[in-house]
């Protein structure tokens, strides 16, 4: 390979990156109403995906907790909403939702495989129908509503978020810590008979992904405008980080963001334009997916460019 | 004082002991062996060492240290590193950064990136893994795999290396370049531990055998003890 054909492959996509982080900055200028509407949305979604596989990416940790998190944001907001500003609300959701993830962490990351993806999908149902219960027992009613802030603001917010969880993932990815945890996922004994922490790490790893979460919930709620824990701790969610994340692939971390991107787009445009086929459409492109595309979108990106790059890569 | 010492170590799994009140040690610069027949224990043993499982009683000291109940990366930053019996290697992992992690987390005293990288090239460089470092570790063959299994733990810094059936699976040839890299290991001021399964190997390279059968040990000396042993070859044999 020539150095100049390097340098040129090496800027192009931190350079895509910058464009399109200018172009988000900016966009509340220029957008309509709706455009911002959906765009917070896609974030939203971009920053479960992302924060899902931060953790369960190189771990290979399957966590169905996100809901959980994300509800404990919501809920942060529904109940400090009032008393507090919207970028303190959010920091308190993202420290609550650390704080009970390094909880549940700690407890439950000694298990492996499908139990763990057991336990932190119990998790969720187990706060939903706890908070159900302490609602109706001691406030009396089972919603709450949550106060109203316009739509720039909480754009800009879960915008702040994503760029936050970005450069968590690209720090992590870049430090040895990112090496300790695909180390994990490869061979989790030998990981620890070679000095690594593997409790510490995966329990720390697991709660930071948590803050995006919870930080991303305290965001969104401010939107809905009412919350039960209902909706509020909708397993979806989980589902949905999970999904978006694989379809794009999980090996690089613009799969997820990829993934979240089209997902959520797909999602809006199928329920406006096919509400009847939306489930169907949405289940045929997963299962495609996971039967063609084991490394996602961003595997088969990585293979057309390697064969567009033709045979000079072949030896590297 | 001996560099590893275990006094009365036990462990059942259920009601089967698979260890059972074994006394042993091993000394600095020894290359102590441990043999037996399957299921006698011996991988059970390097688990206790390492903390991979808890002796229900008994104690193993290092350098005069209590370890039971330490946690496998707290062992290995005392100074002991193992192999597996099944290598467990990370595959899709470069075998230059098979050896890196080993560098940067094996040791108490942290690593800049730039002089870990040396150390692991370093490493690569003594079991003869220099050309393949950038392969991903899964591609290597099985002799190769064991190698750079014993490059790993040797990156962390071990002052004893247990190793766990380092020739089996090896054609003859590989077996000969396998013991020649314990000897090599053994000159760079490192204890060794290993349990084998080819006597050709242990007899050797070993200056001491252990030997466990049903848990308990049955017999230790040097390789011409053990070879004329009569509890030792009615172990083997049959009586």
């Amino acid at each position: 390979m020539k150095p100049g054909n390097l340098n040129l492959q090496r800027l192009w996509g931190p350079g895509l990156a910058l464009v399109i982080l200018a172009l988000l900055v900016t966009f509340p200028l220029y957008a309509s109403a709706y455009g911002i509407i959906l765009v917070t949305d896609i974030l939203m979604f971009v920053i479960l995906a992302l924060s899902w596989a931060l953790f369960s990416a190189p771990t290979g940790y399957i966590s169905l907790a996100p809901a959980a998190f994300f509800g404990v944001g919501i809920y942060t907001s529904a109940i400090l909403g009032r008393q507090l500003s919207l970028p303190l609300v959010v920091f308190l959701g993202g420290l609550i939702s650390f704080c009970l993830a390094l909880l549940v962490g700690a407890l439950t990351l000694r298990l492996r495989g499908i139990y763990f993806a057991m336990f932190t999908f119990g998790l969720v149902e187990l706060i939903k129908h706890f908070w159900l219960w302490y609602e109706i027992r001691f406030t009396g009613t089972r919603g709450r509503f949550v106060v109203v802030v316009d739509q720039k603001t909480i754009y800009l917010i879960m915008f702040t978020i994503f760029v936050l969880l970005l450069l968590t993932t690209y720090l992590i990815r870049r430090s040895r810590l990112g090496l300790a945890l695909r180390s994990i996922g490869e061979c989790e004994e030998a990981a620890a008979h070679i000095g690594v922490n593997v409790n510490a790490l995966k329990t720390v790893t697991f709660a930071l992904s948590a803050i995006f979460m919870g930080a991303a919930g305290s965001v969104i709620a401010t939107r809905w405008t009412y919350v039960d824990p209902y909706i509020a701790f909708n397993p979806l969610y989980s589902f949905m980080a999970v999904l978006m994340a694989i379809f794009g692939g999980i090996g690089n971390p613009y799969g997820p963001i990829l993934g979240a991107v089209i997902f959520a787009y797909l999602e809006e445009i199928l329920l406006t334009r096919f509400p009847y086929y939306y489930m169907l459409i949405f289940g045929t492109v997963l299962i495609v997916t996971v039967l063609y595309l084991p490394e996602g979108l961003i595997g088969l990106i990585m293979k057309i460019r390697k064969r567009l790059a033709g045979g000079q890569d072949a030896l590297a | 004082m001996p560099l590893l010492e275990g006094k009365g170590v036990t462990r059942y799994f259920g009601g089967l002991a698979a260890v059972q009140n074994v006394d042993f040690h091993v000394d600095q610069g020894e290359i102590v062996g441990l043999i037996g027949p399957n299921g006698a224990g011996k991988t059970t043993l390097f688990n206790l060492i390492s903390g991979a499982l808890v002796p229900q009683s008994g104690e193993i000291r290092f350098k005069g240290e209590k370890i039971t109940g330490l946690k496998p990366h707290v062992i290995c930053k005392k100074g002991i590193a193992r192999t597996f019996q099944l290598v467990r290697i990370f595959p899709n992992m470069s075998v230059l950064e098979n050896v890196l992690m080993g560098v940067l987390f094996g040791k108490s005293d942290g690593h800049g990136m730039g002089p870990a990288l040396e150390e692991a090239e370093k490493w690569l460089d003594f079991v003869g893994l220099s050309a393949v470092k950038g392969l991903p570790a899964r591609s290597l063959t099985l002799a190769n795999q064991k190698r750079l299994e014993v490059a790993r733990a040797l990156a962390t810094g071990p002052e004893l290396l247990l190793l766990d059936e380092l020739m089996a699976g090896l054609n003859p040839t590989e077996v000969a370049q396998a013991m020649e890299l314990v000897s090599r290991i053994w000159e760079q001021g490192i204890t060794v531990f290993m349990v084998e399964h080819v006597m050709k190997a242990i007899m050797g390279v070993c200056n001491r055998i252990m030997v466990l059968h049903h848990g308990e040990k049955i017999a230790e000396g040097t390789p011409q003890e053990i070879a004329t042993s009569r509890t030792v070859i009615e172990v083997y044999l049959g009586e």
